[in-house]
C-alpha cells in the first residue's frame, strides 16, 4: 500500500507550467494554491493575473480569475472586492507591472485600505519582454537596456515599492521574502498565509513581495540565479517584515 | 451618491483607476459606471478596450469639453470620432447614446445599463458641458427590480459549486483572436440592426433637414421653430444613437429630401456618417462651431435661412 506524501495542490489545474527552467513563478503559484487550500477559501477566491510572464496564471489557478491590463491589478481587485466584500481577492503582479506602470493604482489601493492581498513577484527586470531594466533593477545589473549595468546618474536608483506601500496608512501587512532556498520558500508560504488571513479577518491591504530568480534574463543557471538573489539582490531588497499592523487597533477598511 | 442603498461609490485617484475599478466591479456582476470629460475619457480608453474585449457591461459618461489637449471646459462635441470608432486600441465599437435633455439623461442612463447588460458591451453616454451644468426638472425613471435583470452566468464570484471561470482578453493564437474579433463583429452587426434610434421633428414636409445631436440638436430645434415662423420648410432629424449610426432613418429621409445640413459643435465629424448613409443621393452641407463655442438658435436660424434661399428651396418645384 502506498501513501501519498506529495501531490498537486487542489487549486492548481493539472497542466504543465510554461515558465522557464528555474523561474520562481511556478514555486510561488504552488505556494499560493497551497495556502488557498489550507485556508479552505478556494470557492470564494478571485484572482487577478497581471500582464507579463504570469499573465497565463489564469490557466494554472483553479479559482475564478479575471485579467487586468498592465499595472491595473489593484484597481480591478478593488472593483471586485467592493462588490463582493465577503470573497477573497488577490492580485498577482510582477515588478514591471506593479512598480512602474501600476504604481499609482497600487499606492492608492493600499492607502484606501482596500481589503485585498497583493503578491508582488520581483525579478528585477521585465522578464517577458526580454529582460529590460525595470524600476527594481539593482545598480550594476546588466540588462538589454542597461548593457553596461544600471548606474544611478544615468538610470536612477532601484525603487523600493514595498517601503512606499508601508507608508500608506491603509496597509497592514507588508513582508519581503524570497524563493531562492527551501528555508525561504517556507518563509514565503508563512507570509502568504498571514497576508490571506489578514484579508479574511477584514484587516486591510496586505502585500507580500517575493524575490524571484530570472535565470533566462539574468543569463545565469538556475543554481547561480538562486545564489545571485542571496548575494546581490537582497543587498538592495533586504528580506524582512516591513510592516505588521495586523493586530493594531485601527478603523476598519472599506 | 455614496448614500444609495446597495451601491458603492469610489472617488478614484485617476481615470485609469476608475475605469479599471468599473471593470473589476463588472466582472463581479455589478452594474458599474464611471464619468469624466474629454481628457479624462482619453485616459479611460485602455479600460474601455478591455471591457469591449472581455465583453463586460459598463456605462461611461463623457461630458465633452473643448479640445484637443487641455482645451477648455466649455461645451463641445469634439469626441464624436473617439466615441463612435471605439476610441481605444483594437477592432471594437461601443454603443454611443446622445441624450439632449435632463429627462433624456435620466432615462438614457437607466437604458444604458440595460443595453450594456443585454449586449455585454460598454455603453457611452456622449453629452457635453452644457448638459453637464444644466438644471432641468426630471421625472426619475423607475428603479429596476433586481430580480428582473437577466442572470449573468459568466461573472466571477468564487467557484464554490461550479467549475472555475476565467475572464480574459489575451488570445495568443491569431486564428482564435480572429475568431473572437468576428464574434464581436457579429454582435456589432446585430446591434446595428436592432438599435438605431432617431427623433424626427417636422421632417414630413421639409425641403431641408438639419441633422444634429445633443445640445446642438436643441439649438437647431430652436432655430427651426424660428424659420418655420417665416414659412421655411425645415425639419430636424436627431440621432439618439450615434453608434450604431441611424443610417436607415437618414436613408429613408433622403427619399423625400434632397438637402441636408449637419450642425455640430466641432469641425465636422458626424457629417462623415451622414455622407456615408446618404451615398451621394442628397447634398450634405455642414456648419460647425468647435472649441467650446455654443451657437444661439438665432445664429443657426440665419445659417439655415441663408442656405435655404441660396439653394432656392423656397421656389415651388
Amino acid at each position: 500500500m502506498t501513501k501519498s506524501v506529495f501531490q498537486r495542490p487542489k487549486y492548481l489545474k493539472n497542466v504543465p507550467f510554461h515558465y522557464c527552467p528555474g523561474c520562481g513563478h511556478s514555486i510561488i503559484h504552488r505556494l499560493i494554491a497551497e495556502v488557498i487550500e489550507e485556508l479552505d477559501i478556494g470557492g470564494i477566491t478571485i484572482g487577478v493575473p497581471p500582464a507579463g510572464c504570469a499573465v497565463l496564471a489564469y490557466d494554472y489557478f483553479d479559482v475564478d480569475m479575471g485579467e487586468a491590463a498592465h499595472g491595473r491589478g489593484c484597481a480591478v481587485a478593488t472593483g471586485i472586492k467592493r462588490i463582493l466584500p465577503d470573497r477573497i481577492v488577490f492580485s498577482y503582479q510582477g515588478d514591471g507591472d506593479i512598480a512602474a506602470i501600476g504604481t499609482a493604482e497600487t499606492i492608492h489601493a493600499a492607502n484606501r485600505g482596500e481589503n485585498i492581498t497583493v503578491i508582488f513577484v520581483n525579478n528585477s527586470c521585465y522578464g517577458m519582454t526580454g529582460g529590460q531594466m525595470a524600476p527594481t533593477t539593482v545598480l550594476g545589473q546588466k540588462t538589454t537596456t542597461t548593457p553596461g549595468g544600471r548606474t544611478a546618474p544615468m538610470h536612477g536608483t532601484p525603487i523600493d515599492l514595498s517601503q512606499m506601500i508601508a507608508l500608506a496608512r491603509g496597509s497592514v501587512y507588508i513582508e519581503r521574502t524570497s524563493v531562492h532556498s527551501v528555508r525561504h520558500i517556507l518563509k514565503t508560504k508563512k507570509a502568504l498565509m498571514k497576508a490571506f488571513t489578514a484579508q479574511m479577518n477584514g484587516k486591510g491591504f496586505s502585500l507580500v513581495e517575493i524575490l524571484s530568480p530570472c535565470p533566462t534574463n539574468w543569463k545565469l543557471s538556475p543554481v547561480e540565479a538562486f545564489a545571485h538573489i542571496e548575494k546581490e539582490i537582497t543587498k538592495t531588497f533586504p528580506l524582512k517584515v516591513i510592516k505588521d499592523e495586523i493586530d493594531a487597533n485601527r478603523q476598519g477598511s472599506p | 451618491m455614496m448614500e444609495i442603498d446597495n451601491a458603492t461609490f469610489i472617488q478614484a485617484e485617476s481615470e485609469i483607476a476608475a475605469i479599471n475599478m468599473v471593470l473589476g466591479a463588472s466582472m463581479a456582476g455589478a452594474r458599474a459606471m464611471t464619468s469624466s470629460s474629454s481628457p479624462g475619457i482619453s485616459l479611460k480608453q485602455e479600460g474601455i478596450s478591455f471591457l469591449a474585449a472581455q465583453e463586460l457591461p459598463a456605462v461611461i459618461v463623457n461630458c465633452m469639453r473643448g479640445g484637443p489637449g487641455l482645451g477648455n471646459i466649455a461645451p463641445s462635441q469634439g469626441d464624436y470620432f473617439q466615441a463612435t470608432r471605439g476610441g481605444g486600441h483594437g477592432d471594437y465599437r461601443s454603443i454611443v447614446l446622445a441624450p439632449a435633455t435632463g429627462q433624456e439623461l435620466a432615462d438614457f442612463t437607466a437604458r444604458a445599463f440595460d443595453l450594456a447588460d443585454r449586449y455585454r458591451s460598454p455603453v457611452v453616454l456622449l453629452i457635453d458641458g452644457m448638459m453637464g451644468q444644466m438644471m432641468e426638472p426630471v421625472i426619475p425613471p423607475d428603479f429596476v427590480n433586481v430580480a428582473d435583470i437577466p442572470y449573468k452566468n459568466w461573472i466571477l464570484d468564487g467557484a464554490r459549486d461550479r467549475p472555475s471561470r476565467i475572464i480574459k482578453s489575451l488570445i495568443l493564437d491569431p486564428a482564435k483572436e480572429e475568431e473572437h474579433n468576428w464574434k464581436l463583429y457579429r454582435k456589432y452587426e446585430n446591434i446595428t440592426k436592432e438599435l438605431q434610434i432617431t427623433e424626427a421633428y417636422q421632417v414630413d414636409d421639409a425641403r431641408l433637414v438639419v441633422m444634429a445631436y445633443g445640445t446642438a440638436a436643441r439649438i437647431a430645434k430652436g432655430a427651426i421653430k424660428r424659420v418655420r415662423e417665416i414659412g421655411l420648410k425645415v425639419g430636424l432629424l436627431r440621432p439618439l444613437t450615434l453608434w450604431p449610426f441611424p443610417a436607415r432613418a437618414v436613408e429613408d429621409a433622403s427619399r423625400f429630401v434632397k438637402e441636408f445640413l449637419v450642425f455640430e459643435m466641432n469641425t465636422g465629424q458626424m457629417v462623415e456618417d451622414v455622407r456615408l448613409a446618404l451615398k451621394h443621393r442628397s447634398e450634405v452641407h455642414f456648419y460647425g462651431r468647435p472649441g467650446g463655442v455654443v451657437s444661439t438658435p438665432d445664429e443657426i436660424a440665419k445659417v439655415i435661412t441663408s442656405l435655404y434661399y441660396r439653394l432656392h428651396l423656397e421656389e415651388e418645384q
